[in-house]
């Protein structure tokens, strides 16, 4: 209980990366908030990368992290700038209407 | 102990904030609780030994990414009440799924067990904090064997940078914008034209 080790730090990142799920599930018609249930599930990924590296010893677990840092700050900045052109022509972003973009 | 009890309160308010997000009824809110789950998860990576990260996650995600959250959810007049129908509607197969998915996850990591040679292979050791601290280890991995993957991070964010202003600029008309090319053309023949007044009369 008082001795912190490898499975407690599993344990939050498991439930943070099912609430994020449980996110997308729940507001399916909110493009803004699957954007930010997403990026709890990358930071459940983050912290079971570094949880994994500080039981090992191996560095390189913090390395992988600060990849997935990179492409998840990439990943928002792209995804708003299309809810922002999406808003701009439809003047709503519910996500159901996007299937008018197929060919 | 003091180490348990820092992690039950990052912990703790890591969950709590991380179930608000996606329950909170302003997305205004939901954003303020992402940050809020984004600094109690710097204060466990902080747990972990790995202070560089959780710097990085409160300068980059706090200051950046949840402000661009922000920033897109102030900027955008969206009616949210019309966006959170079907919230209810969905609650009990999600609850279900994310219960499943929760035991599953749990089961694993409560029966989980690590291979003996598993902490004896490691690729990159953690050298000992008090000679060299997190931040310079890191950077000597990054800029020695990893250097190729972190041009290739460097490259993405560039891509992204591009594409969200490729993205979201536009042409407007009724805007007078300075065309540095027009007014280096523009030659004094065109634009200046002598004429002969006669005397007495005008033009």
């Amino acid at each position: 209980m008082f001795e912190i080790g490898l499975s407690h730090y599993m344990t939050v990142s498991a439930i943070l990366f099912t609430l994020g799920i449980l996110g997308i599930f729940l507001n399916r018609k909110n493009v803004i908030i699957i954007m930010m249930s997403v990026e709890l599930m990358l930071l459940a990924v983050n912290i079971n990368l570094v949880a994994f590296s500080a039981d090992l010893g191996d560095m390189v677990g913090q390395v992988f992290t600060m990849f997935v840092l990179t492409v998840a700050a990439a990943e928002a900045a792209i995804g708003l700038a299309i809810l922002v052109v999406y808003f701009r022509n439809r003047g709503s972003i519910a996500v159901e209407d996007v299937n008018m973009m197929k060919g | 102990m003091i180490q348990a009890l820092t992690f039950y309160v990052f912990a703790f308010f890591t969950v709590v904030s991380g179930a608000l997000v996606i329950s909170a009824r302003n997305p205004v809110h939901s954003v303020l609780f992402l940050i809020l789950a984004f600094f109690s998860s710097a204060g466990l990576f902080v747990l972990m030994g790995a202070e560089f990260l959780a710097m990085i996650l409160v300068v980059v995600y706090v200051g950046a990414v949840a402000v661009l959250f922000l920033f897109v959810v102030m900027m955008l007049d969206i009616n949210f009440v019309e966006l959170r129908q079907g919230f209810l509607q969905y609650l009990p197969a999600g609850v279900m799924i994310g219960l499943v998915l929760l035991v599953e996850l749990v089961v694993i990591v409560a029966g989980h067990a690590m291979a003996p040679e598993a902490g004896t292979t490691v690729a990159q050791p953690i050298p000992p904090v008090d000679e060299i601290s997190n931040t310079q280890a890191l950077g000597e991995l990054f800029y020695t064997h990893y250097i190729y993957l972190f041009q290739a991070a460097g490259l993405i964010l560039l891509v992204a940078m591009i594409g969200a202003i490729v993205l979201t600029h536009r042409k407007r008309d009724g805007v007078r914008k300075q065309r540095i090319s027009d007014q280096i053309n523009r030659r004094a023949e065109d634009s200046v034209e002598v004429v002969k007044v006669e005397t007495g009369k005008g033009i």
